[in-house]
């Protein structure tokens, strides 16, 4: 399946405020096809309110959002371009699982068939005909996917899916995404813990105070927070560290029997250890976890590759 | 919009709940609308005669007639007229009823209920010409005489009625047709007079009572026969009359100088209310349309402020963005299936009522075919709009509970206050002029008659606007809500 400008979702410039709240302060990101984008951020930063100016459900005060090009409620049977998981919780407690994506089904021109393959899709067959109010956490976070799914959208947008369910459901929500995105759909994710989206998004968009604070790689993420420092653990730590100086990496002794290394790859550093014959037990890169990515960009003068947006550096050269 | 209907019809059908409310609606509506009527112990009353448009009648007066063929005249002076009313079961005062007559009357034949033309002096309202029941006409001119000559004059089917206050110079007060009378009819004098309206302090309650008419001679030309006195003159009770004071019976006395009658009765429609106690009105069987209402009200309301509660709405107008078109079908909705419920149920309950009142000996004013057809869609529509109202405040005030107690207190309390007396007819009119429950008009079955003193309130079946207003007020209301919907609905944030 091949999606394109199709599947973006953009959203640019986008404003809103809630009495004296400013929800949104131009909120500019774009989600593009192929890969999952982690939507992360404190609670309160604006995660849910994009989703649903993207939705067409807040009218921002200014600023848009676009569904391959158009805005949402300008579509013609909008779930067929976009799926969105918004509140799991959102159901009529007393209609079945099966039903509730029946009258979606009907909503939309799409046929009851659909309805009992993404059921399967989500694992929810054998519960299909059980009430939905009877549900889980866990069973509505899947049955809000075969929602968003029922359209088969080129985009979707899940808000906090990992909520509510068990470390299976996790597993499997994680591939999921990830099977979502290799099918070249658009798929935009938003969580509030950073470590859930750790393994599970190719692509972050972190946001703070209703704006982009970065939008980046995972990778470049982790290599922007991290600095690039290797711990080498060795008996000889001396000679490792003078060897390392040598050839013009910093260094400093952070243990006994451990010497930190910053500027430089965990390859090149076992390529000049086993030239020179330095005994060492272990070499590895000191990576951060997204989540202390994540304090690191908010409360540090965080600065890499221009992929840090303008408002970051705002807010930098306002501290 | 055909998607959205559809999926609203999907959401409605699959919370089983929903169905099964509707058809509680109807179920309650036929109930509660037998429940009331069937309860009362039956009795054996005669049917009312019916008049010529098929209504109930009062057809009993005191005539002194004699049969008169052809084209021809007949002109009388009225002397005078006074009257006895029962002040209590024993005891009887003079007075003399509003709508008291005494006049020339030419009728088709003896038979209760037959086509007449009538001019006649009445106890307050001057000098009328009435005919076939419902029509009456007043004479022109403002100061009524006390002792007017009356003719009426025939012409084939056209009746004229003339009057003067001097038996020389005339006024025509109007005409009547008795389309297709026999060449031979019963002409001659008559007094009747309806039960006396007395305050009694805690409403309008009604007495005998009985008028005396003296005439002057009778003077026939034309074809008829001339010739004063007696001759071929006969005269008593004509049908039922109903009631008379203490002490007062109907009669005639004859005399060169003229007739002289009493008698009590009348010669007009039935009414439905304490005056005649003629009947039941068949719109009593649809008592019960205020419960299948408030179902409506309830799954109108659920439809909208029900998903504003679960979030639901959120899903509703993600997949539908055009949110006019999702509250134009969920209105859609409630409106037909209201619209059904409300048809079923009025043609379920309005036969059988009908049927099982008359097996017990009930009275039912009679309604014509296009009547019964204006209650069972009239009631359909008022589930209908019930059902609209409740969509339409459900999205404006998003709450249920609110949404249902502010339809109560404006639909179904207004009326229920209205219809059982709770209220003085003064402020029961009021409120169903001014609030929703003006709808329920629509129900009602028994014209107002200005020719006839009765209690006119919504107690006794009579609704203070006509059935279709009534209705467009209903309407207004429900069209003012979904508009304000609309406009907030595309207006807020979910």
């Amino acid at each position: 399946m091949e999606y394109d400008t199709g599947a973006m979702i953009e959203v640019i410039g986008l404003r809103k405020r809630f009495g004296t709240t400013i929800a949104l302060d131009g909120m500019t990101f774009t989600v593009r096809p192929g890969r999952v984008t982690g939507f992360v951020g404190p609670n309160g930063a604006g995660k849910s309110t994009t989703m649903r100016a993207v939705l067409g459900l807040d009218a921002p005060d200014a600023g848009r959002a676009l569904i391959g090009g158009e805005p949402y409620r300008s579509l013609r049977d909008p779930l067929t371009r976009v799926g969105a998981l918004l509140d799991a919780g959102a159901l009529q407690p007393s209609r079945t699982a099966r039903n509730h994506l029946l009258w979606l089904a009907h909503s939309q021109g799409i046929p009851a068939a659909r309805v009992d393959d993404v059921l399967a899709q989500v694992g929810l067959a054998d519960a299909a005909k059980r009430r939905a109010g009877g549900f889980s956490l866990g069973m509505r976070q899947r049955l809000g996917i075969a929602a968003a799914l029922l359209g088969d959208p080129p985009a979707l947008m899940l808000d906090e899916p990992f909520n509510g369910l068990d470390p299976d459901g996790i597993v499997w929500m994680r591939g999921f995404l990830a099977s979502l995105a290799a099918q070249g759909r658009a798929v935009l994710v938003s969580s509030h813990l950073m470590n859930e989206l750790q393994d599970t998004a190719d692509h972050l968009v972190v946001i703070g105070r209703g704006r982009v604070v970065a939008d980046a790689s995972v990778r470049e993420l982790l290599a922007a927070a991290s600095g690039r420092r290797v711990v080498l653990r060795t008996g000889a730590p001396a000679q490792a560290a003078e060897l390392l100086a040598r050839a013009g990496v910093e260094t400093s002794a952070t243990g006994p029997d451990t010497v930190t290394v910053t500027g430089t790859e965990a390859e090149r550093v076992v390529a000049l250890l086993v030239a020179a014959g330095v005994p060492f037990s272990e070499v590895r890169a000191d990576r951060v976890s997204l989540e202390e990515a994540y304090w690191a960009l908010t409360r540090d003068a965080v600065q890499y590759r221009g992929t840090v947006t303008q408002a970051a550096r705002d807010e930098e050269e306002a501290r | 919009m055909r998607r959205a209907l559809h999926a609203e019809w999907t959401k409605f059908r699959t919370v089983r709940a929903r169905p099964l409310a509707l058809l509680g609606a109807v179920l309650a509506t036929v109930l509660i609308g037998l429940l009331g009527t069937a309860s009362r112990g039956g009795g054996a009353a005669p049917a009312p005669p019916l008049g010529p448009g098929g209504e109930a009648v009062s057809d009993g007066f005191t005539f002194v007639h004699r049969t008169l063929d052809g084209d021809g005249s007949i002109t009388v002076r009225v002397r005078s007229l006074t009257g006895e009313i029962a002040e209590t079961p024993t005891r009887t005062v003079p007075g003399l009823a509003s709508w008291s007559k005494a006049g020339i009357i030419v009728k088709e034949g003896l038979t209760s209920g037959s086509r007449y033309a009538a001019l006649m002096l009445t106890g307050a309202h001057g000098v009328r010409m009435q005919h076939d029941f419902t029509q009456d006409t007043a004479a022109p001119g403002s100061s009524p005489d006390a002792q007017p000559w009356l003719r009426l004059v025939r012409a084939g089917d056209l009746i004229t009625g003339y009057v003067s206050a001097d038996g020389a110079a005339w006024t025509e007060v109007g005409t009547a047709t008795l389309r297709g009378a026999p060449t031979t009819l019963q002409a001659g004098l008559f007094v009747a007079t309806p039960a006396a309206a007395q305050n009694t302090g805690t409403g309008i309650g009604f007495a005998p009572a009985a008028a005396t008419a003296a005439f002057g001679p009778v003077e026939l030309h034309g074809g008829w026969p001339s010739g004063a006195g007696a001759g071929g003159w006969t005269g008593g009770q004509l049908g039922d009359a109903g009631g008379y004071p203490p002490g007062v019976r109907a009669g005639y006395t004859s005399a060169a100088s003229g007739f002289t009658l009493s008698g009590a009765g009348d010669i007009a429609p039935l009414t439905g209310g304490q005056a005649t106690a003629g009947g039941i009105g068949v719109e009593r069987f649809l008592v019960g349309s205020f419960a299948g209402i408030l179902v409506l009200l309830v799954l109108g309301t659920l439809t909208t402020a029900g998903e504003y509660r679960s979030g639901l709405i959120r899903t509703t107008l993600a997949a539908n963005p055009r949110r006019g078109r999702v509250l134009a079908a969920k209105a859609c909705l409630l409106g037909v299936t209201g619209f059904a419920a409300g048809t079923i149920a009025a043609a379920v309950v309005l036969p059988i009522g009908m049927q099982g009142a008359r097996s017990s000996g009930f009275v039912l004013f009679p309604v014509a075919w296009t009547t019964e057809l204006r209650l069972v869609v009239g009631t359909g529509l008022l589930f209908a709009v019930a059902g609209v109202l409740g969509v339409a405040l459900g999205a404006v005030l998003r709450r249920g509970a609110t949404t249902v107690a502010v339809l109560v207190v404006a639909l179904v309390l207004p009326y229920l206050l209205a219809v059982s007396s709770a209220l003085p007819a003064g402020p029961a009119q009021w409120l169903l002029r001014l609030t929703p429950a003006a709808g329920f008009a629509i129900q009602q079955t028994l014209p107002q008659y200005l020719q006839v003193l009765d209690v006119y309130t919504p107690a006794n079946g009579y609704f203070p606007l006509t059935p279709w207003l009534g209705l467009a007020v209903l309407c207004g209301y429900a069209v003012t809500a979904l508009g304000l919907a609309w406009a907030l609905l595309r207006r807020r944030d979910v």
